[in-house]
């Protein structure tokens, strides 16, 4: 059933090289507490670049929770996270940005009175730290402009460019979504199920983007997904959640064999085939 | 040229165009356009209140922040000056230091205000700023000897802008030009530099960060603009703003007291300023501004007049009676934000898009 690729000897050799590079992001025994429940049970994970890890596991698992803790939305409770060593913990979510970390959301969270190419713009502009300039025009800032319309085009969404989001279709603000997040430029993109509620027809443009990420090989992607087929052609690396603990960590063969996992999860979907 | 000036953020509708226009002028001639006192002295506070509306279009408008303490700066800038002048007399030094000093004293607060409470939730910094504005209107009525308490505080101001001063010794247009017109012209320069300065802002990278915090707080945060900075910039740049309009009052008044500057009815004409204009469009508070002191000032004569034609009809003239115009202040209120909840500017750019849309769709 799994291909015969020799995935424990490949993938240990694969995990040596990563060791020896060190890790753009880790999570250090990360942990929150809602009242008397363990949302994410300290997961302790290392994401090095040029790694595409697929975060898998039931509803529920912590999965965005998880997320949410790496990227500064909610406090953690208990344990650290590091960006290229330095502890971001207790920084805010706009200060862990600045330092790589980007983020696109779940349930689609934009500036819904603004336009899709403002909507970018922003992002561009975010980039570059120019958000505190006071007295430039912002139709002078050019460059911003260009770069924008360049992001616009790459994810199909030229022709909407003056459409405010508010009157964008379902689909258009998921592609919007990830065109804020590679905006941004950032060295770590983590996609919280960047293709659910999109239509079959729009999902290889959002997937066409992430292997394009992957390709380049200095990125770290991190991406929530829940498409099994989605997992399987595009990551390198699967972890998986289950009840806010990190139960399984390795290659997708590896991890889809193994019976915690398809006792946990997979089960069902590997039954189907 | 014109496109620096209004910082490509034009008017984007006819209609609008051509009031503003008529209101640039009115204002900028008013002393050789009308006659007597009274129209020189509505058009001066047409020229504070644009400054005031504008800055705090500023935060509500652009930002999405709601502060009860707007009046609050715009009363440190007025008892700035005030105090300067009645303690240090009339001399253009103390002016100058009470300029500085209450600009100064106005961001300082505002940026601890801000720094402390803009974190919280919008509500409570609502709360907060009401707190703060509440306690500072007591402190100022207490603090007699240096404030004049509830009497306020009559001083001199520099002789150059008094009455009795003469520039020029022929009348202009039938005008002198004495102390009070340049006054005036001192009050709509600085207002009308101060508004094209707020224009820039919001048209600047920095002000449209501002719109996307107004627009969704936790987005800007996560990518990568630190909203409490923002904010209390924002916040920093209105309460400044507000200083400049209490100063420029101060001087055309030559009396600050809680009435002018600090009362809470003034706090609650700046808001409906800003939303009978039109809340995030600094046109907005042109109109806005306009359109009520217009009516503070005169619709009390309309009235009278209604009311003296209606004479002898028995509901009417009682309804049309001079007395009653408060009632018809608030029935006009009423409707117009009934009916352009989007503020008069927000209305006619909405009319003006549609208009455009249409016929280019006639031409496909």
């Amino acid at each position: 059933m799994l291909a015969g690729e020799g995935g424990s000897a490949a993938f240990a050799r694969f995990v040596q090289t990563m060791n020896a590079i060190t890790p753009v992001l880790e999570t250090r025994d990360l942990t929150i507490r809602f009242g008397g429940h363990v949302a994410v049970n300290a997961v302790s994970c290392a994401f090095r670049p040029g790694t595409l890890t697929a975060i898998v596991g039931p509803n529920g698992a912590g999965k965005t929770t998880y997320f949410n803790l790496i990227s500064g939305q909610l406090p953690a409770t208990a344990g650290r996270v590091l960006v290229k060593g330095e502890d971001v913990t207790r920084l805010s979510a706009s200060a862990r940005t600045r330092r790589g970390l980007g983020r696109a959301f779940q349930l689609t969270n934009l500036f819904p009175n603004l336009t899709v190419f403002e909507n970018v713009r922003l992002a561009v502009q975010a980039r570059v730290g120019a958000g505190l300039d006071l007295f430039t025009l912002w139709s002078d800032r050019r460059d911003l402009i260009a770069a924008a319309d360049v992001i616009l085009e790459r994810v199909r969404l030229t022709d909407k460019r003056e459409t405010m989001v508010s009157a964008l279709p379902h689909g258009d603000q998921r592609k919007l979504e990830v065109a804020l997040l590679i905006a941004l430029e950032p060295e770590v993109f983590m996609f919280d199920e960047p293709t659910a509620g999109m239509s079959l027809d729009e999902v290889p443009t959002i997937l066409d983007i992430i292997r394009e990420l992957k390709a380049d090989r200095s990125k770290t992607i991190l991406l929530v997904e829940h498409k099994m087929d989605v997992v399987r052609s595009l990551a390198e690396r699967i972890i998986v959640l289950h009840n806010g603990a990190l139960v399984a960590d390795g290659a997708p063969t590896e991890v889809m064999a193994s019976k915690i996992v398809r006792e946990a999860y997979l089960g069902q979907e590997l039954d189907d085939e | 040229m014109l496109a620096r000036i209004l910082s490509r953020d034009y008017p984007r509708s006819r209609p609008l165009t051509l009031v503003l226009v008529l209101i640039l002028f009115g204002l900028a001639f008013a002393p050789f356009v009308f006659t007597g006192s009274q129209p020189l002295n509505v058009a001066a506070k047409i020229c504070v209140f644009v400054l005031l509306v504008a800055a705090y279009d500023l935060l509500l408008g652009y930002t999405g922040i709601v502060s009860f303490a707007h009046t609050m700066f715009f009363g440190i800038g007025g008892y700035g000056a005030a105090i300067a002048l009645a303690r240090l007399g009339p001399t253009w030094e103390a002016l100058g230091l009470g300029i500085v000093s209450a600009l100064v004293v106005a961001g300082l607060l505002a940026l601890v205000i801000g720094l402390f409470s803009l974190r919280v939730r919008a509500i409570f910094f609502a709360m907060i700023t009401l707190a703060v504005a509440s306690a500072f209107a007591v402190l100022a009525s207490q603090l007699s000897g240096f404030t004049g308490g509830e009497d306020g505080l009559n001083y001199q101001i520099p002789e150059v802008l008094r009455p009795a001063f003469r520039l020029l010794e022929n009348p202009v247009l039938g005008t002198n030009v004495n102390g009070r017109i340049i006054t005036y012209y001192l009050v709509f320069f600085v207002a009308l530099a101060a508004f094209l300065v707020m224009l820039r802002i919001v048209n600047s990278p920095f002000g449209r960060v501002l719109q996307a915090i107004r627009e969704n707080d936790f987005r800007a945060e996560a990518l990568g603009y630190p909203v409490v900075v923002y904010r209390s910039i924002a916040s920093v740049v209105s309460a400044v703003m507000a200083a400049l309009a209490g100063i420029v009052l101060a001087l055309w008044l030559r009396y600050t007291g809680p009435d002018t500057t600090l009362s809470f009815s003034i706090m609650i004409d700046v808001l409906l300023m800003v939303v009978i204009g039109g809340m995030g469009t600094l046109y907005g508070a042109v109109i806005g501004a306009t359109l009520m002191i217009i009516a503070e000032n005169y619709l009390q004569v309309l009235m009278g007049r209604l009311g003296e034609v209606s004479k002898g009809v028995p509901l009417l003239s009682a309804l049309f009676s001079a007395d009653r115009w408060l009632l018809w202040l608030g029935i006009l209120f009423i409707l117009s934000v009934y009916f352009f909840p989007e503020g008069v500017v927000g209305k006619l750019r909405a009319l003006a898009l549609g208009r455009r849309t249409e016929t280019s769709a006639g031409e496909r």
